[in-house]
């Protein structure tokens, strides 16, 4: 059997879904006789080098570079599942929606009670720097999502028995217990 | 005079006492159907509709209507069940309901009915509305963008003589539930506990409690809602 292609990233995520994922322990090992990584953060891949089967996105969209992430994504993987609250719904980043970027820049830059070091009142303003959105969206709100495993981080019992099902094509288990919001 | 009746729900029979609302009838013969805006005590107001059965092939809401002999009720059919979870999905997109930031979570009734009905994603756009938070009570804070309506702290919430702690501001989309500025000034501290437990939702906080059950041990971490009530 060829092993399925799974490729994974965190965009506006604080990665403890990709913590959760290395939760599943020694199973670990069973893994890698059933799939292999290509781009993702597990093993340092930064470009995609073949058509995916399994696309797993950590984070909603808060800036330009997460949505052409999400966007190249959706082109190379043939399923894509929406991991964690912060992809599902915008999850903590979506706190600041609905406030304007100005005032976000300027708590977290010039007038926050932790800023120190900024004595010229600089905004990050390099040409290279992602633009941020006005809002944090959700990622099945900026591109088709096949799938999505809901939690915070999402259990890790939960992400083996979606990747299992995935990989195997049998229909998936969701016992009341893993599928949690918290 | 007999005063028991006789109806159905799914095809299961049942009986129960005249005067009955039909949630309640269901409850006493070991069958859940669940509600949000209802509260034990407290007349029904059946405005969030999760309560939503068929009666004789009409909707109606089973909080608010009494039981009557020979109904023909649905209740727990694929049709009935994604009405019920549309409105659950309904109610998070168009409020903050950030569950992992929730002092609430894992007793919250909105929550507990979103897992029991599976709901992994809400179908509908998230508005991600700006209502504000009013924290002035010394006792109680009341986060807007998590308040679904559902009056519970209007009707149970009584100072001794017997004044609403908690009333309605605005109207139509505006609408907000407030607490009183004068009221809530002085609002005993049982009374300020019970006002939290009462919400549904995590509108009404206890101020400097935050969270103090571990993940696993609260109400709806392992039991599914209505679970006590099944047989």
């Amino acid at each position: 059997m060829n092993k399925k292609v799974i490729a994974t990233t965190s965009l506006a995520g604080c990665f403890g879904c990709h913590m959760s994922f290395l939760d599943i322990d020694e199973r670990i090992l069973d893994l890698v006789e059933l799939v292999e990584f290509n781009k993702s953060p597990i093993d340092d891949i930064k470009v995609f080098t073949k058509r995916v089967d399994i696309g797993i996105i950590e984070g909603g969209c808060c800036n330009t570079e997460n949505i052409e992430v999400l966007k190249s994504f959706r082109e190379n993987c043939d399923v894509l599942v929406s991991l964690g609250e912060c992809a599902i719904m915008g999850g903590l980043p979506a706190l600041r929606n609905g406030i304007p970027i100005e005032e976000c820049l300027r708590e977290a830059y010039l007038d926050g009670p932790t800023v120190s070091e900024n004595k010229e009142g600089i905004l990050p303003n390099d040409e290279e720097l992602p633009m941020l959105l006005d809002n944090v969206y959700p990622c099945h709100e900026i591109v088709k999502i096949d799938y999505f495993l809901p939690g915070c981080a999402p259990r890790a019992d939960l992400i083996w028995d979606a990747l299992v099902a995935l990989v195997t094509g049998d229909e998936m288990n969701l016992p009341y217990e893993v599928v949690k919001f918290d | 005079m007999d005063q028991t009746i006789k109806f159905t729900i799914d095809g299961t029979i049942v009986t129960t006492q005249k005067g009955l609302t039909i949630v309640e009838a269901a409850k006493d013969n070991g069958i859940y159907i669940p509600t949000l805006c209802n509260f034990e005590g407290a007349k029904p107001k059946g405005c969030c509709r999760m309560c939503t059965i068929k009666i004789n092939s009409r909707y109606m809401t089973a909080c608010t209507t009494p039981a009557a002999d020979g109904m023909e009720i649905e209740s727990n059919t694929e049709e009935i069940t994604d009405i019920r979870k549309s409105i659950i999905e309904l109610l998070f997109v168009s409020g903050n309901h950030f569950c992992p930031a929730c002092e609430k979570s894992g007793n919250c009734e909105l929550q507990a009915l979103a897992y029991k009905y599976q709901m992994l994603v809400p179908r509908f756009p998230f508005i991600f509305p700006q209502k504000g938070i009013d924290a002035s009570s010394p006792r109680l804070m009341k986060e807007q963008n998590r308040c679904i309506a559902c009056k519970r702290c209007i009707k149970t919430i009584k100072d001794e003589e017997g004044r609403n702690y908690f009333a309605y501001k605005n109207r139509g989309y505006a609408l907000e539930v407030i607490l009183d500025p004068e009221l809530g000034k002085d609002i005993p501290e049982d009374l300020a506990k019970l006002a939290m437990e009462n919400c549904p939702v995590g509108s009404i906080i206890y101020k400097e409690k935050g969270f103090d059950e571990p993940i696993g041990s609260r109400k709806f971490d392992k039991t599914p809602i209505g679970s006590e009530i099944e047989v």
